[in-house]
């Protein structure tokens, strides 16, 4: 399919895939096997300005939008989807810096974002908010010279190897999330340290960790916007960002159907090679079809989202619900047609079935991003009625 | 310091069929690269460059084609580009190759250092880089690993030798060739890449050259290819009978009677 991408998308995507293949590819099977942060891919990816991508022209980026970001992480994600999560969570970590924060603010932490330099993450799931994201505890309490904050984040994907941190905690704990502020965090503020680095099903290769805030003093410029937006703020980063999961699980589901169909021409039974077969054929197709409409669809939300249209909450989350499914379905089809092989680790399969699951949980989980499209068909069904 | 690297674009293969009728490479669906060498010569050149400043140039002889690989040149940190390209200089051994290069680096007559790689894929000869260093009656040194200290008229490196390394030093400017162990080469960058799409390229011919036609490409060879052809296949196996003793007496036997022991 054609996607009349321009000039610039086709050069970042064709670097992005040669990244992925030249250096990433060798060793994804161990990264994962050892559960190892990809240092030395993060610099490939800084030295070929792969983190410039999603940052305005005046802070050393290259002024791609969500397309462009999109195209990127689909790409690493074809060959590792832990690598492409943590490349797209330094994007989003600085994201409600990128839309709220002053001259001043962007100045002085997107030049090193976009140069690779540092990563960075956003933290707002916490113990006892996750689907129900307003019920965060943390606080951020106004203090003379900033603002302290105390509470843990749970589940922040590049926690503990990010510098910047944008955190969402609640300034004003009287009224709930519309006291929540968004405030960044740089690491080795004293206060603020990090819990043990979590064991996962997949992307393993990213790392998760817990923040934890205990009296830790935050300069008051830290602040971004005004207080007391930090929810909303926050539900339109996802917004925003979501086609960028969609795309992670294009390019998971994209590498599963290249794998799967390399093994079913080369693997014989029956005296002929698995992709004459009618059955597999028709699983073959079926993964294709899902990739492509996949695609499609992230492609189109990512494309509503960089016209500057003001509500892209259904879209997004079509596309993300919809290509993290295909992503699931994609995969465990993929292990499948390789049978035995395809369930152990020598092939790449199993680690993709693994790496899938994620995409129908973080965010927002694909139940509770239905409610969000269902929420909108009733809301423009009482309109007209 | 001013580095020239020569380079060369290539069929990105080594399996290239030959056309039975002409006796001529088939060229067509292959895709060009720069020569796998010639990117280690590119990238230590920019990492001279990066570390001790200066200026990096990059030359080529080839078809109007071979911008495409001066183009990827500039995207991995080249500054400057040239393209050497004419008629005359078709058919050119690697003593016409080295002659034209000759011309061009003196045309550019600030040069301190010149780094080729060991060799291309598609010749193998490994000549133009010490042919080059004659011509220009400068010092030469091939197989250079690493390069171990570089400053104003001296240069120390380490030489790969089959069983371990030399140290030399010599004055500059000079000639290197680099083997494959002296760096990783980097990937472009995105910036680098849309940089090389508007990147003036100078293109140089016997006019700017200041040459004769007879000196350069076919005219200007001292050796000329008649014909490529594959040398015909034979297979011929005997098994040797026996126990294994008697395997080896005949074996023996065998290689002493062709001469071979």
């Amino acid at each position: 399919m054609d996607y009349f991408l321009d000039e610039q998308q086709k050069t970042i995507r064709d670097l992005a895939r040669k990244i992925a293949e030249e250096r990433i590819l060798p060793v994804r099977a161990e990264l994962d096997e050892k559960e190892e942060f990809p240092w030395d891919i993060v610099k490939d990816l800084a030295d070929a300005d792969m983190f410039r991508v999603f940052v305005p022209e005046e802070y050393e980026g290259l002024n791609g939008g969500c397309l462009e970001l999109c195209l990127v992480v689909e790409e690493l994600s074809r060959v590792c989807s832990g690598v492409a999560v943590t490349y797209a969570a330094s994007a989003l970590g600085c994201m409600i810096l990128m839309e709220y924060g002053t001259d001043e603010q962007k100045q002085k932490f997107l030049p090193d974002i976009a140069a690779g330099k540092k990563l960075s993450a956003f933290a707002i799931t916490e113990p006892t908010a996750g689907s129900d994201a307003s019920n965060i505890k943390t606080t951020a309490e106004k203090v003379e010279g900033g603002y302290l904050l105390n509470g843990t984040k749970q589940f922040i994907t590049n926690g503990g190897e990010a510098e910047i941190y944008t955190v969402i905690a609640l300034t004003d704990k009287t009224r709930g999330a519309r006291g929540a502020s968004a405030i960044i965090v740089e690491k080795d503020t004293p206060g603020f340290t990090f819990g043990k680095k979590e064991k996962k099903l997949g992307i393993r290769a990213s790392a998760t960790r817990e923040l934890v805030f205990k009296n830790c003093l935050v300069p008051e410029e830290n602040l971004l916007g005004k207080p007391g937006l930090g929810f909303i703020q926050a539900m339109r980063l996802f917004d925003r960002s979501r086609p960028g999961i969609g795309a992670q699980a294009v390019g998971l589901a994209q590498g599963a159907l290249e794998a799967a169909t390399d093994y079913a021409r080369e693997r014989v039974q029956f005296n002929q090679p698995l992709i004459t077969i009618p059955v597999v054929q028709n699983m073959l197709a079926d993964m294709a079809i899902q990739v492509e409409a996949a695609r499609a669809l992230v492609y189109a939300a990512a494309r509503y989202v960089d016209s500057g249209a003001k509500n892209v909450t259904e879209e997004s989350a079509m596309a993300k619900v919809f290509a993290s499914d295909a992503a699931m379905k994609v995969t465990v089809d993929a292990v499948q047609i390789c049978g035995g092989s395809g369930y152990m680790r020598d092939y790449p399969v199993e680690k993709m079935m693994r790496d899938a699951k994620i995409l129908q949980i973080y965010e927002g989980t694909n139940q509770i991003l239905r409610n969000a499209i269902a929420i909108n068909l009733r809301k423009r069904k009482a309109r007209t009625a | 310091m001013n580095i020239v690297v020569c380079l060369k674009q290539v069929p990105g293969t080594t399996e290239v069929k030959i056309d039975p009728q002409t006796n001529t490479l088939i060229r067509q669906g292959i895709e060009n690269i720069i020569n796998p060498f010639d990117t280690y010569a590119i990238e230590e050149g920019v990492r001279l460059k990066e570390k001790d400043g200066g200026k990096v140039t990059v030359i080529t002889m080839g078809p109007s084609q071979a911008e495409a690989a001066l183009r990827e040149s500039i995207s991995l940190g080249i500054d400057e580009a040239i393209l050497l390209c004419d008629n005359a200089f078709r058919g050119a051994d690697t003593w016409a190759t080295a002659f034209t290069l000759s011309c061009a680096v003196k045309k550019l007559q600030q040069y301190d250092l010149i780094i080729c790689g060991r060799q291309t894929i598609d010749g193998d000869t490994g000549q133009v880089g010490p042919e080059l260093a004659e011509m220009l009656d400068i010092p030469f040194i091939a197989y250079v690993g690493q390069i171990e200290e570089i400053k104003d008229g001296y240069l120390r490196v380490r030489r790969m030798v089959e069983e371990g390394h030399e140290i030399l030093e010599t004055t500059l400017p000079a000639v290197i060739t680099v083997a494959k162990e002296i760096n990783v080469p980097r990937l472009p960058s995105l910036r680098g890449i849309m940089k090389s799409k508007s990147a003036k390229i100078d293109t140089w011919g016997i006019r700017e050259l200041g040459v004769e036609e007879s000196m350069v490409g076919l005219p200007g060879s001292s050796t000329q290819v008649i014909k490529i052809f594959f040398p015909q296949r034979v297979h011929q196996a005997e098994m040797l009978e026996g126990n294994p003793e008697k395997q080896v007496d005949t074996l023996i036997d065998r290689l002493k009677s062709a001469g071979l022991c």
